[in-house]
């Protein structure tokens, strides 16, 4: 079976103009997102207390709001979480209140109006904890970036390493221009799906320029566009099949992996969907703009002068 | 061309084997258990504790499927809850308060597996249930106590010199000693250089008075602050086998931090009440006081009343002590004779003479010096046992001192064994050399972590299965060798987090589901790139030649990337994120090896012997 047989070159390249416009009004719109809107930082970033609380019938929302007010936690949130069954409820951190004995207070106070009432998780994190987990996030995605740059620029030439960074970076903003667009709570799982998919598509770009570079060696006559084209054309094949089995798997948990794993599985989609966009039509033609070249691989040989004698 | 050597075939083939092996034990899954163990030093787990379990269940009739000794404890495994629960309240009643009896689950792998050490995954909290806190030593209040004792040291030794001195304070981080003049500074000077080696001693003179300043050398602060937190990992260790919990982990995390995570505890208020006490102990000598009795030294209504109005002496601090709900005014001198951090045993018991409730007190070697000094030049006088809580000090009892006493004594006069129980618990409970603050909770209940488990197992094995089908659709024969290959890389992937030992967590799982996902990458890169040879008319032995070594430099690139990610997440993630990017950076060594190896070892085995191929099945 055979999905994608491409008799002629998709010429991607000039399509370029549009993509890169296309890409870049993504890119303005996900940092306008993020600088109006934000990220809704969860508990592990802002600090605070989250608790899912499960009733053995449907709980009453409302009365767990007024109960939660009545010990003084106004600004506490309290939401269904999976099912009409559970519910998690937000207390965000405070100075000067010792945040580990919420918990217990919530607890107490819930359990006088319906004992059936289970604790089935806690997460208390001090503000310190988040600020320094959050530190601690931003030095990884620097980190990241900074290695992988490193690494194609060894392996390759420095233009390939700033297009892959600059087409993988913007996947992450907008990864993250969803998130603040949606509201979605940004945690620390979801962090660790971030920096995945900034190694995973990079991956995407690893295999086109690998065949750019083949392709530069073999294709003598062809102009750069035709080699790009040619070279994208030949892995999507393979780009989708991959990132389709890959999406398999991630809308696997996306469905079962529950609630915790559920935003990890959707910043993982959302990654590898713009992934296969941003390595076929926004790396590629950056490289053009940085003016890659059949120099940049073929160093002139020598040629050796070689006598022919009558 | 598309043949290995024998050696090759042969490796891939053990560590297949010794992948299925060492991932075995995690199909058995677990039973519920007790475990038993000795909390008194002089106690060991022997066999003569083994014969006593053993008794114990027999008498009871209770069976237990395996019954086992290791080093530091005895394990019996049952076939469910409830005889789990029974055995453990038997064998808390019959082995009493020197033995921690604690619920565990147990492999139920047989003993061949782990004898050879193969265990299964060792679960993470939020899969098995349990409370994981992160404390914050408070080191200020380390330096501060340690600048505190330095104040009452210098003014002693200047004392017992004969050194003239106009007055030792504290200012900052500093303390500064003034003199008359400047030959009783030089000898001061001197003297205190001589003792106190952990200082560092300037003289500083200001216009009016001749004064010396000392402050704690950089070294000597790093070494307090470690010997503090050393101090409170044992004391947490104490606290946590009162809480009966197996395999508690109470870890050391950066400069001034502790974890403690308790697998399977339930009762969190407990875990934290006992946990969360920052009490601190100290002993001080008692100023004044307001009891007439003759036999006690200074009775004095005078100075306790001055006090109340503000008048209070300078080194002294008035305190109270609340007995049958009565408040007890006391002056109590500054300086602290002992503290928690010297308190090696506080228990009740019955005095044999008296036949009265006491508390047995145990002092280290400094404590006993100390005391001894004390009480030698304090007989009849009282002395005031604080626990410091959150900054607020109280009395919990000031006996009055009978004889001069050494690094164990008693203290009487409890009226019960219950008020004996109390005093013997607050005060071993003040045994913390710095107060902690929880500055991060977790807790997971068991059926969500239960729930968890089946939650990630289903989504992987979904998507395993989904991938699969496709790719045998897809690509016929190598599609089945892929699917088999990526088989092989599961399979490795959990033998080799076995045995580790590493901790598998939720998002741990997850990094499988999503290892596979990416791991087929490369066989996609691999059967694509055959395709492409065949399309262009190469014969199919070379084609699967090329095929493999053209793609081997890609795969390798692009696998490195993705180490950068687990490398840089292991290095800054915490907890569960780091169990995430250890089954990352491990999922992608065993994909190279998986679906380059064991899928060309079989593409060879199938196709390789066939000096004439025609055609290849790859769709």
């Amino acid at each position: 079976m055979e999905l994608f047989r491409f008799k002629k070159d998709i010429p991607f390249m000039s399509y370029g103009r549009l993509t890169t416009t296309i890409s870049l009004l993504t890119f303005i719109l996900s940092v306008f997102f993020l600088a109006t809107k934000g990220l809704n930082l969860g508990v592990d970033f802002t600090g605070g207390t989250v608790m899912e609380m499960h009733y053995a019938q449907p709980a009453d929302i409302n009365r767990v709001r007024v109960e939660l007010t009545e010990i003084g936690f106004h600004d506490a949130v309290a939401q269904n979480f999976g099912s009409s069954h559970d519910v998690l409820i937000q207390v965000p951190a405070k100075q000067n209140t010792t945040g580990s004995k919420l918990s217990e207070e919530v607890l107490a106070k819930l359990r006088s109006s319906d004992a059936s009432v289970e604790m089935r998780r806690v997460e208390f994190v001090g503000p310190q904890v988040g600020k320094e987990l959050f530190e601690n996030g931003a030095m990884a995605l620097l980190l990241v970036s900074l290695g992988i740059v490193v690494y194609l620029w060894i392996r390759f030439e420095w233009k390939f390493g700033l297009a892959a960074i600059i087409a993988n970076l913007h996947d992450v903003v907008i990864i993250l221009g969803f998130f603040a667009f949606f509201q979605w709570e940004f945690s620390l799982s979801v962090l660790a799906a971030v920096l995945a998919v900034l190694g995973y598509s990079v991956n995407e770009s690893v295999v086109v320029f690998d065949r750019i570079r083949e392709n530069f060696r073999k294709m003598r006559k062809a102009t750069v566009p035709e080699i790009i084209d040619n070279a994208i054309t030949r892995t999507m094949s393979r780009t989708i099949i991959t990132h389709g089995s890959t999406q398999l798997m991630v809308t696997a948990m996306l469905f079962l992996g529950g609630e915790t794993l559920h935003y990890f599985a959707l910043a993982l989609t959302i990654g590898i969907l713009f992934s296969i966009y941003s390595s076929v039509l926004v790396a590629s033609p950056l490289l053009l703009m940085f003016g890659v070249s059949r120099e940049d691989f073929i160093k002139p040989e020598k040629v050796e002068a070689e006598e022919v004698l009558p | 061309m598309n043949h290995y050597p024998l050696w090759k075939y042969l490796l891939i083939f053990g560590s297949i084997v010794l992948g299925l092996v060492y991932a075995l034990p995690n199909l058995y899954g677990e039973s519920p258990a007790v475990q038993v163990m000795p909390l008194r030093i002089h106690l060991k787990a022997d066999a003569a504790l083994l014969k006593r379990v053993e008794e114990a269940l027999a008498s009871a009739q209770i069976n237990a499927e395996v019954l086992a000794l290791d080093a530091t404890s005895v394990k019996a495994r049952f076939s469910d809850i409830d005889t789990q629960g029974k055995a453990k309240d038997i064998l808390q009643a019959k082995l009493g308060d020197d033995y921690m009896v604690a619920l565990n689950l147990l492999p139920r792998s047989p003993q061949w597996l782990v004898k050879i050490n193969a265990l299964p995954m060792y679960l993470g909290l939020d899969l098995r249930g349990g409370v994981h806190f992160l404390l914050q030593v408070d080191m200020k209040s380390v330096l501060d106590k340690s600048l505190e004792t330095a104040t009452s040291d210098f003014r002693a030794a200047l004392r017992e010199q004969n050194i003239p001195y106009a007055g030792v304070t504290r200012e900052g981080n500093k303390l500064s000693i003034r003199f008359r003049d400047a030959d009783n500074r030089s000898k001061g000077m001197s003297e205190l250089k001589q003792r106190f080696g952990g200082m560092e001693f300037n003289d500083s003179d200001t216009s009016s008075d001749f004064r010396l300043t000392a402050t704690l050398k950089p070294q000597e602060e790093q070494a307090v602050q470690k010997a503090a937190v050393q101090q409170n990992l044992t004391t947490l260790r104490n606290r946590v086998n009162e809480l009966g919990v197996a395999e508690p982990v109470i870890q050391q995390q950066g400069a001034d931090r502790i974890v403690v995570q308790l697998p399977g505890m339930q009762d969190t208020t407990r875990a934290e009440g006992i946990l969360g006490r920052t009490a601190t102990l100290q002993v001080r000598m008692v100023e004044a006081h307001l009891n007439s009795d003759p036999q006690v030294r200074d009775y004095n209504p005078e100075k306790i009343e001055a006090a109340k109005n503000g008048m209070v002496p300078a080194g002294t601090e008035l305190l109270y002590s609340r007995r049958d709900g009565r408040d007890e005014a006391l002056l109590l001198s500054k300086q602290v004779v002992f503290t928690g951090e010297n308190l090696t045993g506080a228990d009740a018991s019955i005095d044999s003479e008296s036949s009265g409730s006491v508390v047995s007190v145990k002092l280290d070697a400094k404590g006993g010096i100390a005391m001894k000094n004390a009480s030698r030049e304090g007989i009849k006088r009282r002395m005031a046992v604080v626990l410091v809580e959150k900054g607020v000090a109280e009395v919990l009892t000031a006996p009055t001192i009978q004889s001069e006493l050494s690094n164990r004594f008693q203290i009487t006069g409890m009226r019960n064994t219950e008020e004996a129980n109390d005093l013997a618990l607050l005060m071993r409970a003040g045994a913390l050399a710095a107060p902690m603050e929880i500055i991060e909770k977790r807790t997971v209940g068991p059926s969500l972590g239960a729930d968890n488990i089946a939650r990630g197992f289903d989504s992987t094995k979904i998507g395993f299965i989904a991938v699969s089908v496709f790719m045998i659709v897809y690509y016929l024969i190598f599609g089945g060798i892929s699917v088999f290959a990526l088989g092989a890389n599961l399979l490795l992937l959990v033998a080799l987090l076995s045995m580790l030992q590493a901790t598998l967590t939720l998002p741990g799982m997850a990094g499988i589901a999503l290892t596979l996902g990416m791991a087929i990458d490369s066989n996609v890169l691999i059967n694509e790139r055959i395709r492409e040879e065949l399309r262009n008319g190469v014969p199919p032995q070379t084609a699967i030649h090329v095929g493999y070594d053209n793609a081997f430099a890609t795969i390798l690139d692009s696998n490195i990337t993705t180490l950068i990610a687990g490398i840089a997440l292991f290095m800054f993630g915490s907890g569960p994120i780091r169990g995430f990017a250890v089954v990352l950076c491990l999922g992608i060594l065993t994909s190279m090896f998986s679906s380059v190896l064991v899928s060309r070892a079989l593409v060879n085995l199938i196709y390789g012997r066939k000096a004439r191929l025609s055609k290849v099945s790859i769709g």
